[in-house]
């Protein structure tokens, strides 16, 4: 019977996508259409094959550890792939920047398409992967249990690589709403919905059914990170789609409205996933790793709550000098400043939990990446506030020095951590007793941090020079340089800054390597023979 | 007291979860919601229309094209801006806009008032090739425009939707989408008073100078209005900003 309606109600999708594909107003929708039909056809096809087998677990039997683990190891081949492709695009669009031939004058190659693709790919891409995989293993260690649930973490997996393949394809396509990491459009958004609020019931009802009393640390900062990024991706994505058989939708709010919902969405996908939801990380991989316990208990609660509170007000410091009134622009800086303390309330608590075991920077490549993330966190949260004073941000605003502020924390905080997250869980996901070459996670951390490096002075150097540039007046009153100066004169930087971005993706790609090494059992990583269970 | 509340918190998921809601609610409440009733952000200038159907059609490749990733549109109240860009943008110069177009980078300049600046000739053959008119320029050529036209099966369905949230399009604008489409492309088409009657200060010729509307003419159509509307020669500030 149940096998009857499943099969049934594939046949019924690949009816609806196909009518998509005819009907189809432009181009995105139409491949969309398509692919979501091949989709559901191998799904009809596989629903045929298995029909009468009964209920199958696709983790196999439950292991003695009776944790979910198979879709947290899907999730971390797709952390990994999507890292490298997300750095590969952000390479590319670098040298964009410095060699313009490279946009090819077509459409799908240009940057202001790939661009977008660039941002979704790290930062949903590899960064939501990240933190679904981790949270999902998280979860289970610290409540001794199974994930909640059964197949519904599967479809939370699928569903969002899903999301995010249409995505990035919709860019290539001309398909966005312009609105900055919310630019897939309204069915993506609504497919988007529907994963997460599963993504959330999971992980909620797995805290519920806990066999520990207490609710780790980690678990608050994911589950207000996933409720958060739950509000914002609705109240900031309310449109009304111009036919349910096209990509174009209407943004509901216009203009002033519009700027500060987006910016109040905008900053808060940096505080939220890459901020709070990195913090569940933090505090479970780095005491682990160094095999101590968190360093306070009463800063972890204060900081918690500290930075999802004042988080969330610091908006409007992307808009100040604009249309916005200046309360609001007042108020964004005051929260932004305040914000610097539980950032750094949070970065003492990961750093201090290695007390007692400083010693094992010198000979755990895995620590010293945690740790130097946090050790980006904590620049990249003292110099946002820095930025968010009006002052500063007169001088900042709109030029790469945001650029700059932003990678020093999405490489060397986001990047970082889970790149040692990364290296943590693959040798125990898969059973083996080491990486399959620590050697090479110190050429991949060389490379990150000088990469990084590269990346931020160059940015620094460019975005204030930009910055003094535009303001500049004579002495008869008139503006010195004409915009174009500005560009010109940014060239060089460009071309540092591209290779510094070369450097953090080859590091990636020693990475891809390694884990592959690891998990095929090769090196240190050999599986040592064990008796037959 | 506060360790035992959190105890409660922290061994309760439902509790965790709502009070975190809370939490997270206050700050977007606070600095969203007046913006919907405060007189400056809902304030109407003289001089500001919806898009004509033309200039939406532009504005829909200005937003594919991904442009906002690289322009601003958004002056901000400092000596240097004004000087360079002209008069700063008000609220209510970006109020039909969905979604607003001020953007965060400049790694080109900002747009906000670029209409007039240049000619019709400069935006065809910048577009074709930036470099072939500003040699240091790092901007993507964007020549499947001039070759690409632009279809008027959604135009009136893409004001509709626009009127659902709110841009005042009349039914009589909607009804003559199509016409005043063509006529702002080709003015012997049709009634060019009548679509200025309905569009004021709508500029009205062959943009790119080739037959047919093609995406190229939509976009410098966009382009040549965007900062046109509001006469900042008689406009002036209410005291309250």
């Amino acid at each position: 019977m149940s096998d009857a309606v499943k099969i049934a109600g594939w046949g019924l999708l690949i009816l609806f996508f196909a009518m998509g594909a005819n009907w189809g107003t432009d181009v995105a929708y139409r491949f969309h259409a398509i692919l979501l039909m091949v989709v559901c056809a191998t799904m009809f096809i596989w629903s045929i094959r298995t029909a009468g087998s009964g209920p199958k677990d696709p983790d196999g039997p439950v292991p003695e550890t009776g944790y979910m683990d198979g879709v947290v190891r899907y999730g971390v081949i797709a952390t990994a792939l999507w890292g490298v492709i997300g750095f590969l695009a952000g390479v590319y669009i670098a040298f964009q920047l410095a060699f313009p031939m490279l946009n090819w004058d077509l459409p799908w190659t240009s940057f202001g398409r790939l661009r977008p693709l660039h941002t979704s790919a790290v930062i949903f891409a590899f960064g939501g992967n990240a933190l679904i995989a981790t949270s999902f293993y998280v979860v289970q260690r610290t409540c001794a249990v199974r994930l909640w649930g059964g197949k519904t973490a599967w479809f939370v997996f699928w569903g969002y690589n899903l999301f995010i393949v249409l995505a990035a394809t919709g860019y290539l396509l001309g398909q966005t709403q312009s609105k900055e990491y919310a630019e897939p459009e309204w069915y993506v958004d609504l497919w988007l919905t529907v994963v997460w609020v599963a993504y959330l019931l999971v992980f909620l009802m797995t805290i519920v059914k806990r066999k520990e009393p207490h609710i780790y640390v980690a678990n608050w900062f994911y589950l207000a990170f996933i409720v958060t990024i739950a509000m914002l991706h609705v109240v900031n994505n309310l449109a009304v789609p111009v036919s349910i058989w096209g990509s174009n939708s209407v943004i509901l709010f216009p203009g002033v409205q519009g700027a500060m919902v987006q910016w109040w969405y905008g900053h808060n996908a940096v505080g939220f996933f890459l901020t709070a939801g990195f913090l569940g990380m933090m505090y479970y991989f780095i005491p682990k790793q160094a095999d101590r316990p968190i360093y306070s208990y009463k800063l972890s609660i204060i900081h918690f709550w500290a930075l999802i509170f004042l988080y969330i007000w610091a908006g409007p410091h992307h808009l100040h000098y604009t249309a916005l009134p200046d309360w609001a622009q007042m108020l964004g800086m005051v929260f932004s400043i305040v914000l610097w303390m539980p950032s750094w309330g949070g970065m003492i608590n990961g750093l201090m939990t290695l007390q007692g075991a400083w010693d094992k920077l010198r000979t755990d490549p895995i620590l010293r990446m945690l740790v130097v993330a946090v050790g980006f966190y904590g620049m990249a949260t003292f110099e946002g506030p820095m930025m968010s004073i009006r002052s500063v941000n007169s001088l900042s605003h709109y030029t790469e020095w945001t650029i700059g502020h932003v990678h020093s924390g999405a490489l060397g905080w986001n990047g970082m951590i889970t790149f040692g997250a990364l290296y943590y869980l693959v040798p125990r996901l898969w059973n083996r007793p080491a990486l399959y070459s620590n050697a090479l996670v110190s050429w991949h951390f060389w490379l990150a941090t000088i990469g990084i490096v590269l990346y931020a002075a160059s940015m620094w150097v460019g975005g204030i020079m930009q910055g003094l540039m535009w303001r500049e007046i004579d002495d008869q009153g008139f503006l010195v340089n004409s915009f174009i100066d500005s560009v010109a004169a940014m060239h060089p930087m460009y071309v540092v800054r591209a290779l510094g971005g070369t450097m953090f993706l080859l590091g990636g790609v020693i990475m891809l390597w390694n884990l592959w090494k690891t998990i095929a059992g090769e090196g240190a990583a050999r599986t040592q023979h064990v008796p037959a269970e | 007291m506060f360790m035992k509340l959190h105890q409660w918190a922290e061994t309760n998921a439902f509790a965790l979860l709502v009070l975190s809601f809370i939490v997270v609610s206050v700050g977007g409440l606070v600095q969203i919601v007046p913006l919907f009733y405060l007189d400056n952000t809902i304030e109407k200038v003289e001089g500001m229309r919806p898009y004509s159907p033309l200039e939406l059609a532009g504005r829909d490749i200005y937003v594919r094209e991904g442009c906002y990733t690289c322009h601003s549109q958004m002056i901000r109240v400092m000596r240097d801006e004004v000087d360079r860009y002209g008069h700063y943008s008000l609220a209510a110069e970006s109020m039909y806009d969905h979604p607003f177009q001020w953007g965060s980078k400049r790694t080109g300049p900002d747009l906000a008032r670029v209409g007039g600046r240049y000619s019709d000739d400069w935006h065809v053959a910048h577009m074709h090739n930036p470099r072939d008119i500003v040699p240091e320029s790092i901007m993507p050529a964007y020549p499947w425009l001039a070759e690409t036209p632009v279809s008027t099966d959604l135009i009136a369905q893409m004001m509709t939707a626009h009127r659902r949230t709110g841009v005042p399009y009349t039914d009589e604008m909607i009804e003559n989408a199509v016409l005043d489409f063509r006529t702002q492309e080709n003015p012997d088409a049709g009634d060019v008073d009548a679509l200025l009657a309905r569009y004021p200060k709508a500029q009205a010729r062959n943009f790119d100078a080739q037959p047919g509307v093609s995406e190229l003419d939509a976009l410098i159509a966009y382009l040549q209005m965007l900062g046109t509307l509001v006469d900042f020669s008689t406009f002036e500030p209410e005291a309250s900003r």
